[in-house]
């Protein structure tokens, strides 16, 4: 019989301290990703033979749809600066007896995606 | 020139006392003391029943880990004067159980860190004649950071994987994994996947980050596990490709 | 207690890996695609149904509902057994499940083209 005392985290643990909390909302950035890959596969079928484009083209236009979006838009982009934040977690580069300065990582893949984004919005509109 | 503090203390004491509280101390401190000077001075001053773990009062022990309002600190490398003294809450390390007042019961971290075979398993054995094993800065300085943990749990205490669930093998274990995985005379990586890919180990991890935040000697345990998943899942992908080829 | 290595979890840690790098490359221009451009008249309906049904761009977006998928199915998971909904977190198969039937319905657009 012990006499030691466990003390449970309470379900509220990550409301305690502001570094938990910015962690549960990047988790929870993965429902906009969720939410984002609906719209694709309702435009994928509004675009075939299942269609018409016309009432998801619509939809596009609505106030409603540019709220969703303003708010998906928030989580992407919080899901892309924490993302790029950690890459240096996992490239890990060596030059010789000398790490790669992370920053300079993170730095590179946030140009890449300065530029990926460039190329997209440059290819498309 | 001193000044007053007044520390609020987390105290247990189950043969007298059920239920745990907080006992506060007031006292003078000097500038230059740290929290674990003022714990001994309230144990040889003013209540001699007070218990706590500390040993080398210079942070490479790891002994003195406690929760300084709120935070896991070492407290030998915590000063009074960074905080506000009006009150200073003390308590002991988080997510793990409590034996009396400020001490824990460290058995669950000790038991997990020889899982991870925390030793040279190198590729071929060597004999004393063929002489030392040779290794460059270079190489040594891929594994060094993460052979600098003091075992002083504090990450143990910032991991809510952990506290949720302790049965996960936890940063510290991990991060030690990592050390000699990326050691240039050791081949055990094949080895310590038992371990280090069972759910418990490094999948279980969800990447919060807090355990390098409190880490007081630079470890970095968080991103060792990332770089121990990278790994380990190329691993298992070029197992698909070649089923015997590669680790052992 | 012996410890056995937890077989499909390196599967979909890369899948999560892969998932969160394209979304977060990727997604914030989607979205002001669909989400600013095409509001302010800046894509036209049949500029836009090009894109959809043209060949290459309906595999990328095959592809893309997969590795967001995937993405967040890992993701959500875990973040579910962090908020204290353990047994809702550790049936992975639910939402890997979940992501490989969207998976499929983006397929199978595509394919009716």
């Amino acid at each position: 019989m012990t006499t030691e005392l466990t003390r449970p985290l309470p379900r509220s643990w990550w409301l305690q301290k502001s570094p938990y909390f910015q962690f549960m909302i990047r988790e929870l950035t993965s429902l906009a990703v969720l939410a984002y890959s609906s719209l694709i596969v309702w435009a994928l079928w509004s675009a075939n033979d299942k269609g018409p484009f016309s009432t998801f083209f619509d939809f596009l236009e609505t106030p409603l749809s540019v709220w969703l979006h303003m708010l998906v838009l928030v989580a992407a982009l919080y899901h892309t600066g924490s993302w790029i934040a950690l890459t240096p977690k996992v490239m890990v580069l060596w030059q010789d007896d000398e790490q790669v300065d992370p920053d300079l990582i993170a730095g590179a893949n946030g140009i890449l995606f300065l530029a990926i984004t460039g190329v997209l919005l440059w290819l498309v509109l | 020139m001193t000044e007053q503090a007044v520390l609020e203390v987390y105290r247990y004491l189950p043969d007298d006392e059920a239920e745990p509280r907080f006992q506060e101390y007031e006292f003078a401190y000097k500038d230059n003391w740290v929290v674990l000077d003022a714990l001994n001075h309230i144990k040889t001053e003013i209540d001699p029943t007070l218990s706590f773990r500390w040993s080398c009062r210079m942070g490479v022990c790891g002994s003195c880990g406690m929760m300084v309002n709120g935070e896991a600190k070492l407290t030998c490398e915590a000063y009074v004067r960074d905080y506000d003294t009006a009150t200073i809450k003390i308590e002991p390390l988080t997510h793990f159980p409590v034996i009396r007042d400020l001490v824990i019961n460290m058995e669950d971290f000790m038991a997990k860190l020889p899982t991870v075979s925390p030793w040279l398993i190198p590729a071929e054995d060597k004999a004393l004649s063929d002489g030392e094993y040779l290794q460059t800065p270079a190489q040594m300085a891929h594994y060094k950071r993460f052979s600098m943990c003091i075992n002083c749990m504090l990450c143990y205490s910032a991991c809510p994987v952990y506290g949720l669930d302790s049965s996960f093998t936890g940063p510290a274990a991990l991060a030690l994994a990592n050390r000699y995985n990326l050691d240039s005379r050791d081949d055990g990586q094949g080895q310590r996947a038992d371990v280090v890919t069972a759910h418990e180990g490094i999948w279980e991890c969800t990447y919060v980050g807090e355990c390098t935040q409190v880490c007081p000697k630079g470890v970095d345990p968080a991103g060792a596990i990332q770089m121990l998943k990278l790994s380990y899942a190329l691993d298992w992908a070029k197992s698909l490709v070649m089923p015997r080829g590669g680790k052992n | 207690m012996k410890s056995k290595p937890d077989r499909p979890a390196p599967l979909f840690w890369l899948l999560f890996a892969g998932g969160g790098t394209a979304s977060a490359m990727i997604l914030p221009a989607l979205v002001f695609i669909t989400g600013i451009a095409v509001p302010a008249g800046w894509l036209s309906q049949n500029d836009l149904l090009a894109l959809v049904r043209n060949p290459i761009g309906r595999v990328v977006l095959v592809g893309l509902v997969f590795l967001f998928l995937f993405h967040w199915a890992h993701r959500f998971r875990y973040a579910l057994v962090d908020l204290g909904l353990r047994g809702l977190g550790s049936q992975g198969w639910l939402f890997y499940g979940a992501a490989a039937v969207g998976t499929l319905l983006a397929g199978l657009a595509a394919v009716r083209m």
